[in-house]
């Protein structure tokens, strides 16, 4: 990450090297702390990939000898072939990885702290060492979460859920010594890390509001990112005391999560009394408004861009803010979903059910409210906004299958099935990273100064949009078919030898998919140097980050402090001379 | 906790106002001669300390939860023995919850600090020689669940009275060297926020542990 944003600077600055590493590194600047958090999470959603893919190809030819691989990893891939154990790490690290590193970091961290304090028209974030603090101590997360792969034993097994007792139990396989330790340690230093980031972007949403910018002036990006600081700040704490009681578990000898008469690799475990489901419980009160953490902020992009390319003002604005406030207020209240056939009493599972159900209004609200943006609008198709009308689409998708998985009756076939990967992997994955693509294209140009190429944008979103349904959709079917999940071989089991032409099918799309991303890396490092200079408002956007420079200046408004007249998506006024005006456009000019 | 609220500084950029660099057309704009931007309010020294209040109260409810529910989970719950010294230690807090407030409203709130800082030094100590008196009667870490969470929670708290008393000593070191430190109210009204909330939660803690034996 540091030679990343290190080979990048040195392409534009021409400063004595001190004041690089004030300005570049441990800068205070809340533009280049939120490009390096985007960088780490660009760095993070590669690794993830490369896992991916790895996997899928493991699925389809279980005794493939991958040339890299047994080098890589002597212990669980001797000779190039892949362990069951090494499939299950990667497993581990692919969700840990995207989960934490990629859908928590780039839209709320990356994105948010670069727009949002231009956005509400404020110089910097509340607190800027605080917010470098935030992205370091990420950034030592994330090096000592891929340590785990290094040390003896590897990466751990048990999942981005790290359900005990296999989390709690060193002897539990080769994973689950140092690796396991070093995961919770990682989660505790990144939810260290993402309160920090929340109570800053609070405050500064709270406090440092331009003159007129009154909480229902804001941009729907910045409700998205109040919301989701709030949620953050609310579920990390959760995690980390959960974390701190595992890590007593496995080092200090007591018992919270372990119970007792345990054998675990013909070893007696001296353990006593421990409730597995109390984990559950914590890991999932943390764990469902993590969902949110990831998607919210992309729903704030879609709006943003949306409305930008049609041209029309959002479709409901305060029903949409009503909306993603209920989504955050409910999003507490369904963590038993995940947990249907964990051993919960009926009467609970039908409370978390209903609730469950409930946050199909507010997101339905939604939907329909960006569908009423679309219609009737002069539609202009640029990348961000196919990525932004994807979005929708994987939303809908994704969501469609959770009503299936909020019921318990329905839940208790589906559980632990490719279902549930599909569904995750379209709502949580998919979605959000279409939302993060949908930022990059739309910001790239406030970011950088630059244009990112048009054709090689919509090439990447078609590639992208037809891949991701191709590699997920057959996936529901498998589900259907009572595929399970999280086994790395089962290529031998009979009962579903028909959905092998499908594994194949999945990881050739898969494979064609990555390759695509490639197009974006591409596009993206290529239009840093040599992209087309960006005016000041390329897209002809409301919003103050369109009324500074691209990039804009060290402290956004050169000194000045905007004032805002007006709402912040305000297209197409009837009489005005343009199709919109600008927040900081006064009345009297309308 | 107050040394990383450091305000927004207005800075100089060399050579425009351009953040990245200044090989690029528009960049330049407002140049870095004029006046910047005053500090915003400090009122976000307040807000910044009550998010992070809700942070902890969510960390501490976890803990609460996992309490409760251990201790219903399974029949192996031995309450413990409360340390005598307890008491001492909370009298001890309580007081220095009182000395801050004192700092708070001082026009020269320097002696208040150091005796709010010395008392704090007191209550860890006080809290380290429970440890010791449980340790003494044969009550580890790992004896029983009961045990188990008196060292959790008696050693989280330590450990926000830890943050707490590096705070109060950078606090002090700037009031002593720096009269005229512009944002001196605010960070000790902040700082005493921070005490006044870590002597509730010890109370609250206090009471879990002696009557949800």
């Amino acid at each position: 990450m540091a030679e990343m944003a290190h080979s990048h600077a040195a392409v534009h600055v021409h400063a004595a090297p001190t004041g690089f590493i004030r300005k570049y590194i441990f800068s205070l600047d809340h533009k280049v702390i939120g490009i390096q958090y985007y960088l780490l999470s660009l760095v993070a959603v590669f690794i993830g990939m490369v896992l991916s893919l790895l996997m899928r190809w493991h699925l389809v030819w279980p005794s493939a000898k991958i040339p890299l691989l047994g080098s890589l990893f002597p212990e669980g891939a001797a000779g190039g072939v892949m362990t069951p154990e090494l499939y299950l790490s990667l497993m581990t690290m692919h969700g840990t990885i995207m989960v934490f590193f990629v859908l928590t970091t780039a839209p709320q961290s990356g994105f948010g702290n670069y727009v949002l304090p231009i956005q509400i028209g404020a110089a910097d974030m509340a607190f800027p060492t605080l917010n470098m603090l935030s992205f370091w101590v990420t950034f030592v997360g994330f090096l000592v979460l891929l340590a785990a792969f290094f040390v003896t034993g590897g990466a751990p097994l048990s999942g981005w859920t790290g359900y005990p007792p296999l989390s709690a139990l060193p002897e539990a396989g080769p994973g689950q010594g140092t690796g396991q330790t070093l995961w919770i340690v990682s989660l505790a230093i990144f939810s260290a890390a993402s309160l920090l980031g929340a109570l800053n972007f609070i405050t500064t949403i709270l406090d440092l509001r331009a003159r007129g910018m009154s909480l229902l002036r804001m941009p729907l990006t910045c409700w998205t990112w109040f919301v989701t600081a709030i949620l953050g700040l609310l579920a990390f704490g959760v995690l980390l005391a959960a974390g701190a009681l595992l890590l007593m578990d496995r080092v200090a000898g007591t018992s919270f999560f372990v119970p007792g008469g345990l054998v675990v690799s013909d070893k007696i475990i001296d353990h006593s009394g421990g409730s597995p489901l109390l984990w559950q419980h914590l890991f999932w009160f943390f764990g469902h408004p993590e969902v949110y953490i990831a998607i919210l902020p992309g729903m704030g992009v879609v709006s943003q861009v949306l409305s930008t390319f049609s041209r029309k003002p959002i479709f409901g604005y305060k029903a949409m803010v009503f909306a993603v406030i209920s989504i955050g207020v409910l999003g507490f209240g369904v963590w038993g979903h995940h947990m249907f056939v964990s051993g919960m009493s009926p009467y609970s599972a039908i409370a978390f059910s209903v609730l469950t159900m409930a946050i199909g209004v507010p997101s339905a609200i939604k939907t329909f409210n960006w569908l009423g943006t679309l219609l009737g609008g002069k539609i202009r198709f640029t990348s961000p906004m196919l990525f932004a009308i994807g979005f929708v689409s994987l939303f809908v998708t994704g969501g469609l299958s959770g009503i299936f998985l909020g019921q318990p009756a329905i839940d208790l076939f589906f559980q632990d099935t490719y279902f549930v990967v599909a569904h995750f992997h379209m709502i949580m994955g998919v979605a959000s990273i279409f939302g993060i693509f949908a930022g990059t294209y739309y910001w790239f140009p406030k970011m950088f100064g630059r244009m990112m190429s048009e054709p090689l944008g919509k090439l990447h979103f078609w590639f992208t949009f037809i891949g991701v349904y191709s590699v997920f959709g057959p996936m529901h079917y498998l589900g259907l078919t009572a595929h399970p999940r999280r086994y790395s071989e089962l290529t031998g089991v009979k009962y579903l030898a028909q959905s092998e032409p499908l594994h194949l099918f999945m990881t050739v799309a898969a494979v064609i998919t990555v390759a695509a991303q490639l197009l974006f890396f591409f596009n993206l490092f290529w239009s840093m140097r040599k992209g087309p200079q960006a005016p000041m408002n390329p897209w002809e956007a409301t919003t103050l980050e369109w009324t500074v420079p691209s990039p804009p200046p060290h402290d956004n408004f050169a000194g000045a402090y905007p004032v805002v007249y007006r709402g912040a998506y305000e297209y197409s006024v009837p009489g005005a001379a343009k199709d919109y005006l600008m927040q900081s456009e006064p009345d009297g000019k309308g | 906790m107050a040394s990383l609220l450091t305000p927004v500084q207005p800075k100089k950029t060399a050579g425009g106002a351009g953040g990245r660099g200044g090989d690029r057309v528009g960049d330049g704009s407002g140049g870095g001669s004029g006046p910047g931007p005053s500090p915003p309010s400090l009122q976000r020294y307040q807000t910044g300390m009550w998010l992070a209040i809700g942070a902890m109260v969510m960390v501490f409810a976890a803990f609460t939860s996992a309490y409760v529910v251990r201790k219903g989970a399974s029949n192996d719950w031995r309450p413990i023995r409360l340390p005598s010294i307890l008491w001492l230690t909370t009298a001890v807090l309580l007081t220095s919850s009182v000395s801050i407030e004192r700092a708070r409203r001082a026009s020269l709130p320097h002696r208040w600090l150091t005796a709010t800082w010395i008392l704090g030094l007191l209550f860890l100590a006080g809290q380290y020689l429970a440890w010791r008196q449980l340790a003494a009667s044969g009550v580890y870490l790992a004896t029983n669940p009961s045990s188990s969470f008196f060292y959790l929670l008696t050693g989280f708290h330590g450990l926000h009275i830890l943050g707490g008393l590096l705070a109060l000593t950078y606090v002090v070191w700037r009031v002593w060297s720096q009269p005229a430190w512009q944002a001196r109210q605010a960070a000790v009204d902040a700082t005493a926020l921070y005490w006044h909330f870590l002597d509730g939660l010890w109370i609250y803690l206090f009471f879990l542990l002696m009557v949800w034996r």
